[in-house]
């Protein structure tokens, strides 16, 4: 494991940032393209997790412990999120029988 | 071999991201969504933070994931009632995402940091010192975040609990 480490010297933070940017930029893509609830649901776990993979390298490259404890706090959110979120779409799925978010346009009256 | 693990992984990532979002059966979203997390995990482990490629690994490939499955099977949904939106809209949507990306591509640029990632101390992201950290400093958000668990599953089972009137 620590020679694996060894290889990942020369990365540049700079590439890290790209890439998380780009990851969360495909998140918003999917919560904006899609319309099946659970779909934008993944697009939403894709971006907390572009966001917990940039706070760990900022972990490392500031060599502080905290950023990983964050990252721990924000995947146990990510767990009580997801479960509550998805106990909502299957309520929603049993009042309206589908799982499209346009249906709850009626949720606006 | 050198820093180009990391951009192997880098680009499965990205490639896999995309297949989720543009996939246009469910399913197929859930199974590329898993290869995404897996290839996170790599990330943590090339990054030295072995306790959350763990956590990682078991919470979001373990629990979140089963969770998304079950739930899919449970609606059975099909490719033929799969909502879309319009061909206009989509388009405006991964344009706004360029624009997006763009924007912060660009503005972090003026504050690049192009010193490579260095690993100071080796044992950082392991167990021990992380353990030290979360029963230390952090020890009131620790509990807490078991409040927050326990509310988020009892919240969980009374909203998918069927009423047993509807007008009671």
């Amino acid at each position: 494991m620590g020679s694996l480490f060894e290889n990942m010297q020369s990365v540049p933070l700079n590439h890290y940032i790209w890439f998380c940017a780009i990851i969360f930029t495909i998140g918003v893509v999917g919560v904006l393209t899609r319309r099946n609830a659970i779909v934008i649901f993944m697009s939403v776990e894709l971006m907390l997790n572009a966001v917990n993979l940039l706070l760990a390298a900022f972990s490392v490259h500031h060599n502080d412990p905290s950023g990983q404890v964050f990252v721990f706090f924000i995947m146990a959110l990510a767990a009580a999120e997801v479960a509550v979120g998805l106990s909502i779409i299957v309520m929603v799925y049993r009042n309206t029988q589908s799982i499209d978010i346009n249906v709850l346009n009626r949720l606006k009256w | 071999m050198g820093t180009s693990v990391f951009y192997f992984v880098a680009t499965l990532s990205v490639i896999f991201a995309l297949m989720v979002v543009f996939a246009k059966n469910p399913i197929h979203s859930v199974l590329y969504l898993i290869l995404t997390f897996f290839t996170f995990t790599v990330h943590y482990v090339l990054l030295n933070a072995q306790f959350l490629a763990v956590v990682n690994f078991i919470v979001y490939m373990g629990a979140i994931m089963v969770l998304f499955l079950f739930v899919l099977m449970l609606l059975n949904l099909n490719k033929e009632n799969e909502p879309n939106k319009s061909a206009l809209l989509k388009i405006i949507g991964i344009v706004a995402g360029g624009c997006l990306v763009v924007t912060l591509i660009g503005s972090l640029k003026s504050v690049a940091i192009t010193s490579p990632l260095v690993l100071k101390n080796p044992s950082l992201g392991l167990v021990e010192n992380l353990g030290k950290e979360l029963f230390g400093p952090f020890m009131l958000p620790f509990e807490l975040s078991s409040l927050l668990l326990l509310s988020a599953m009892v919240g969980a089972v009374l909203l998918t609990k069927k009423e047993e009137k509807a007008n009671g």
